[in-house]
């Protein structure tokens, strides 16, 4: 141990992950590969909808390392993550539904006779985005969304206060295990079922539309700005992923793996443990919002039904099957699920003919996956990521 | 089309009345008075109608409806009448006793006979009185309500003739009730009104209430003074009651005051009057700010092209010196006042049902609650382990009780066996499931509830594969279709009603076997401590498994509840689910009374927002949801938590 702590930080950081390096690599030549084959900047053998999904894979993977860090390592089996990574969505898409609408409506009327007025063109800017909940008017929190610095920090500030609220409100009375489980659900069916009215302003299970298109980038073509996201994406994951690594590792990595081993023993020892989990809790949070602000404008549209409380659930199943306790197992099991889901449901795989019956992928591909799952949480605890440790063993 | 559907409709109808029909057939007695019917006036068709009247032949009614709408032609050679029916350009003759179809023949062959708008009233009096004097009392009864559906000054005679020689004292009561409504609408004199008005007071029933609040309508009115004459409801003051600026419009619109150009009608303005790049001396690029636009305005109005300006301070002496008030457009006070004072002494009693009301429904919502959730209260309990699936047991039982009504197609049998069946299947399930996947996992909690939400997502898809994604109907029988309704304002469906009897019996089913059998005391033991259990030569083993299914069987029983009232799909589970955790925890684990608390406490905290807030049901729920999180804050264990080493995590 002493002479851990006599190396320099950065080098105590790669020995004790030693998959930091590696997975950067990899991240590195992927997004380099697919620029190269993409439509927009290459050569045109991936195309522009192939390089928006796997923008967005690389969106999932981020929260679900957050998630890993949150269960796998602090051992919060949070089901409420992906409302954090959905109120990332809504504050950027506040931000991009507002600007575009502005530019849209004011290049209409300056067409007209005599220039409008700033309240002219805000209310018809309301009225344009309110028409389909019945309203014209401009809801309160949506005074800001015309300047992108406030909405930015809304990203990271309403998932990461709501966080700490909720957070500090439960480990302060020491709710646990599958109590608190159950309470961060409730949490995200509150916040769904909140979004999914019509009057709380942002357009009940409309949701907000038309994300893909970025004001003050609206000449670029799509198949250009698609990479752009993918870097973007990509350059995130990267970030959170060392910044995750870095929180794992030393001290404060080690306090709180005992927090998720027994938590009244390092309560014993002096430590906050409530602190601890609060701090990783609302940092995760954060992420989580960031990699939704970073997710949506490639999906296009994000609505409350994306918010709901089986999201979060597939969240925890995808870092279960990757495999907990082990950043990289969080990217495979959201990579490998989220891409086999969407190849399999989209139709990409060849049907089965039995003679007698016809295995459509579509329908079975849950059962599979639900089963799947119940297998490798019998059998394989540590998921796929357990496959890499029993090498190196071997090795 | 119409006219096959109700030749279609007469045949059924004579078919129907002609057994009993030893009276003298309708045509005859049309034939006796031939040619009064056939050229009908005013002076003529008194006889007529007394006559049908008097002979009550069957089909009088109908009759006399088609003859007022102009339907019932004359067949010139023979003079008998006839109905029609169109087939193509033809007519086709239908007899008007039997319902059979004649030749068919040309619209120049047959006179229609055409009463004037003098008969038409005339028959239509007729109508009504032939039915409030009829001699089956169904008839009569519907009778009084087209009379309730569609008032009518004229029916006030005719209604208060029949109550003289009415036999039957229900229906007596019944049209003095209709005989109120109507006078105190129509009557002429005041006193009658009153006091037709206060015969009303009390009534809690939607009509009386319709028919009052019609009498209180008010229309707004403005003016200098308030008008003599008119009954005024109140006065509004501008500023508290209304906006000064509506008050102005208001005035604007009755003529009172100049229109006061708003910002719209100045853009208009400003818009038309655009020359040489600049509007009013002000030059365009300029109008983007509202100043300047009032600049250009102020220069047309100059110019004496636009209406003018209206400042702020004559808009407030304009709108000082008139009075805005809302006048009842019943213009008799007394009347008025009998009706609000009427109305007012219901309010109280209203309130009171309306609680009634609310009481039951969210009495039947904790019902539904208890019965979703108190099988996962019991493996929760026992085993504390999280049954994600629970909610897809629920939908087996639902599909169960789908699949035997296939089976079987008398509802109430398919119920009776519905109901052990799918006790049977989810049980047979949960302990499959507790033997194949819960018992390795007993060490790892957190894990049972993804294992468990696996097993979830696979028999929602396999429930989708099997069943298809549409809604499968799951009928109640007749017994338990309609609805128990105390008065115009509580009632209650009998299905929900059924399931909390249900849920009651489950309740009691469930004290007794946990309190009164040995398998309840093995269990009560491995709740407390499992260990100190199994030492005392209780298998545990054994008791976690009867438990699962038990908890799972009565998931699967409360499944066929639900499919009887909401539609049974391969989601349906899901959306139990949350609110099932939710009753548990808040309840407290491991005990009965606990999951009644909890079911209790959120099905009267639903319903109870919804009160305050009866247009919105997603912000109730919201609003419920937040509650339970605070909640659990303050009562971690919730609202009975076990005590001593069994509370130990």
């Amino acid at each position: 141990m002493s002479d851990t702590v006599l190396m320099p930080a950065r080098r105590r950081l790669l020995r004790e992950n030693p998959s930091v390096t590696w997975f950067l690599l990899a991240l590195g030549v992927f997004t380099l590969v697919i620029s190269v084959l993409s439509e927009g900047l290459g050569v045109g053998l991936v195309s522009t909808s192939m390089v928006k999904i796997l923008g967005m894979t690389l969106c999932l993977c981020l929260i679900a390392v957050a998630m890993d860090v949150v269960w796998g390592y602090c051992g919060i089996l949070s089901l409420g993550h992906f409302a954090f990574f959905g109120l990332g969505g809504y504050a950027i898409g506040m931000w991009l539904m507002y600007a575009r609408t502005e530019i849209v409506i004011s290049d209409s009327l300056a067409r007209g006779t005599i220039p409008p007025t700033e309240l002219e063109l805000s209310e018809a800017v309301a009225a344009q985005i309110f028409g389909v909940v019945g309203t014209s008017e401009l809801p309160l929190i949506w005074t800001f969304a015309g300047s992108l610095p406030f909405q930015l920090a809304m990203v990271v500030l309403v998932p990461g206060l709501l966080a700490l609220v909720f957070g500090w409100l439960a480990f302060r009375s020491r709710v646990t295990g599958v109590y608190l489980s159950i309470l961060t659900q409730a949490m995200t069916l509150a916040l769904a079922l909140y979004l999914f009215q019509n009057d709380t302003g942002l357009r009940g299970n409309n949701g907000l539309s038309g994300l893909q298109n970025i004001p003050g980038l609206l000449h670029v073509p799509q198949a250009v700005l698609s990479v752009w996201f993918l870097w973007a994406s990509a350059f995130a994951l990267g970030a959170g992923y060392l910044l995750f690594a870095w929180v794992v590792s030393g001290k404060f990595g080690s306090v709180i793996r005992a927090i998720r081993d027994n938590e009244a023993r390092v309560r014993f020892l002096g430590y906050n443990v409530e602190g601890y989990k609060l701090f990783v809790f609302t940092l995760t949070a954060v992420v989580s919002g960031i990699a939704g602000a970073l997710y949506y404008p490639q999906a296009g549209i994000i609505n409350p039904a994306e918010l709901a409380p089986i999201a979060s659930i597939y969240l925890a199943v995808w870092v279960a099957i990757g495999g907990r306790g082990r950043l990289y197992g969080a990217v495979i099991g959201a990579a490998g699920v989220s891409l086999l889901s969407s190849w399999l449901t989209g139709g990409g795989a060849p049907n089965i003919d039995l003679g007698f019956y016809r295995i459509l992928w579509t329908e079975w591909w849950q059962v599979l996956l639900g089963l799947g799952f119940v297998l490798v949480t019998l059998f394989a605890p540590k998921g796929i990521g357990g496959l890499f440790d029993y090498l190196v063993r071997k090795r | 089309m119409r006219m096959m559907f109700r030749a279609a409709y007469l045949a059924v109808l004579v078919a129907l009345s002609t057994p009993l029909a030893a009276q003298t057939p309708l045509q005859d007695v049309l034939q006796a008075h031939q040619g009064a019917v056939a050229n009908p006036s005013r002076g003529t068709v008194g006889q007529v109608l007394a006559a049908l009247l008097a002979a009550e032949p069957p089909g009088t009614a109908e009759f006399l409806r088609l003859w007022q709408e102009r339907e019932v032609v004359e067949e010139p050679g023979s003079g008998l009448f006839y109905y029609t029916r169109a087939e193509g350009r033809a007519l086709v003759l239908i007899d008007i006793d039997t319902g059979a179809e004649g030749p068919e023949v040309t619209t120049r062959d047959v006179n229609q006979i055409r009463p004037n708008a003098g008969v038409r009233r005339d028959i239509g009096a007729a109508l009504v009185r032939f039915g409030l004097t009829a001699s089956d009392p169904a008839r009569r009864l519907a009778a009084l309500e087209a009379i309730g559906r569609s008032p009518d000054p004229e029916q006030i005679p005719l209604l208060a003739e029949s109550i003289i020689d009415e036999p039957d004292a229900r229906i007596r009561v019944r049209k003095e009730r209709v005989l109120d409504l109507l006078n105190a609408r129509f009557a002429t004199d005041t006193a009658t009104r009153v006091d037709a008005i206060e015969g009303l007071s009390g009534d809690i029933s939607t009509e009386a209430r319709r028919a009052l609040n019609q009498i209180l309508q008010t229309t707004p009115g403005v003016g200098e003074t308030l008008p003599e004459g008119s009954n005024i409801a109140r006065i509004r003051v501008p500023g508290t009651d209304m906006a000064v600026n509506s008050a102005y419009d208001e005035l604007a619109g009755a003529g009172l005051a100049p229109v006061r150009p708003g910002r719209n009608a100045i853009r208009d303005a400003l818009r038309g009057n655009v020359s040489d790049g600049a509007v009013g001396g002000v030059p365009l690029h300029r109008l983007s700010a509202p100043e300047a636009r009032l600049e250009a305005y102020a220069g047309l109005q100059a110019a004496g092209l636009v209406t003018p300006l209206v400042t702020e301070a004559e808009i407030r002496a304009t709108v000082d010196a008139h009075v805005f008030f809302d006048a009842y457009t019943e213009p008799d006070q007394a009347v008025t006042d009998a009706a609000r004072a009427a109305l007012d002494s219901t309010g109280t009693r209203i309130k009171a049902f309306q609680f009634l009301g609310i009481t039951l429904d969210a009495l039947s919502l904790a019902s539904i609650f208890f019965l979703a959730a108190i099988g996962l209260a019991i493996t929760f309990g026992v085993m504390r382990v999280i049954n994600m699936a629970h909610g897809e047991f629920i939908m087996m039982g639902a599909y169960t009780g789908y699949v035997v009504q296939t089976f079987i197609p008398d509802y109430t049998a398919s119920l009776i066996v519905a109901l052990p069946l799918a006790f049977a299947v989810t049980f047979g399930a949960g302990v499959a499931m507790e033997r194949l996947v819960i018992r390795h996992l007993y060490t790892r909690p957190l894990e049972t509830l993804l294992a468990t939400f696996g097993i979830s997502i696979a028999l929602q898809q396999l429930a989708k594969n099997i069943f298809g994604t549409q809604a499968r109907p799951l009928t109640a029988p007749d017994w338990l279709a309609g609805a128990i309704s105390i008065n115009d304002i509580v009632s209650i469906s009998t299905i929900r009603v059924a399931i909390f009897v249900l849920a009651l019996m489950f309740l009691a089913m469930l004290l007794f076997i946990l309190l009164r059998t040995r398998l309840g005391l093995e269990v009560r033991a491995v709740t407390q401590n499992p260990g100190m259990a199994a030492s005392m030569g209780i298998n545990p083993d054994k008791i976690n498994m009867l438990t699962f299914g038990l908890g799972s069987g009565i998931a699967g029983v409360a499944g066929v509840a639900i499919g009887l009232y909401a539609q049974v799909t391969s989601e349906m589970g899901s959306a139990y689910i949350v609110q099932s955790f939710m009753t548990v925890v808040v309840g407290g684990v491991g005990n009965v009374w606990g999951t009644l608390a909890g079911a209790g406490l959120i099905g009267f905290l639903q319903k109870g927002i919804e009160w305050f807030n009866p247009s919105n049901t997603l912000a109730a729920q919201t609003y419920m949801v937040l509650f339970i999180i605070l909640f659990i804050q303050f009562r971690p264990k919730g609202i009975i938590a076990l005590k001593g080493r069994a509370a130990g995590d």
